[in-house]
């Protein structure tokens, strides 16, 4: 799976993208946060609080249940400032 | 139209092409969004923008296609600029032609309000006391609210 990060989860993640073996146990967009927490530093800090964090499959805004697969692109990023 | 881009962008000639060679247009309308030199209470010499390409041009052309789904409209123009720019620079323009003035008002606003909230780009300030990103405003939820959901 293919992990994009940007504006400040970017910064405090310390990578703007990585590909990653998704363990079976994530199944949802939910799940997949919940691990990327769990690795602590900077994915915990970034992670901390879902209120500010949108997260894209694919290109489409989605919610915390939205299913994950392993040939998904999927970008974790803020509320969204353009304009 | 969407166009993501580094580079300026001529007003004039744009407004111009879009009504171009189209007679039943009888109304453009634009909004042009600039850097401004202030953030809250902090002097802003800079701002870089960020996007997610792929995702941005696919949100603007979503945007477009509901604007024309919405009013009548001869054309719409979205041009929305990245990298670093300063205070006086262009950063967007919207731009949207109709036979009538109403349709091409209305959908330009639409389009700035939706564009503000759902396309993936983010702007970071540098002001005398760092760089900083900037926040979402509630006011930029409540103006696309406004416009309601998509059906």
């Amino acid at each position: 799976m293919k992990l994009l990060y940007f504006a400040w989860l970017r910064a405090r993640i310390g990578c703007a993208e990585e590909e990653i073996d998704l363990s079976p146990k994530v199944k949802d967009v939910a799940a997949l946060l919940d691990w990327l927490r769990s690795r602590g530093g900077g994915y915990a800090e970034a992670l901390r609080d879902l209120s500010i964090v949108r997260v894209a499959v694919n290109h489409s805004y989605v919610g915390l249940e939205h299913p994950v697969r392993e040939s998904d692109e999927i970008a974790i990023f803020p509320p969204v400032t353009g304009g | 139209m969407i166009r993501v881009q580094c580079e300026d962008f001529d007003v004039g000639v744009e407004l111009e092409r879009l009504a171009a060679g189209d007679r039943r247009i009888g109304g453009v309308a634009s909004f042009i969004g600039l850097v401004r030199d202030m953030g809250g209470d902090d002097r802003v010499s800079a701002l870089t923008l960020e996007h997610y390409p792929g995702m941005t041009e696919k949100k603007l052309a979503e945007i477009e296609t509901e604007a024309h789904r919405r009013w009548p409209l001869g054309a719409v123009l979205i041009i929305h600029r990245y990298g670093r720019l300063t205070p006086g620079d262009r950063i967007v323009l919207v731009a949207t032609a109709s036979p009538h003035r109403e349709a091409a008002l209305a959908a330009c606003q639409f389009l700035i309000d939706w564009l503000k909230t759902d396309a993936p780009f983010w702007k970071s300030e540098e002001t005398p006391a760092g760089e900083r990103w900037v926040e979402p405003r509630a006011e930029d939820e409540a103006a696309k609210r406004r416009w309601g959901d998509k059906p």
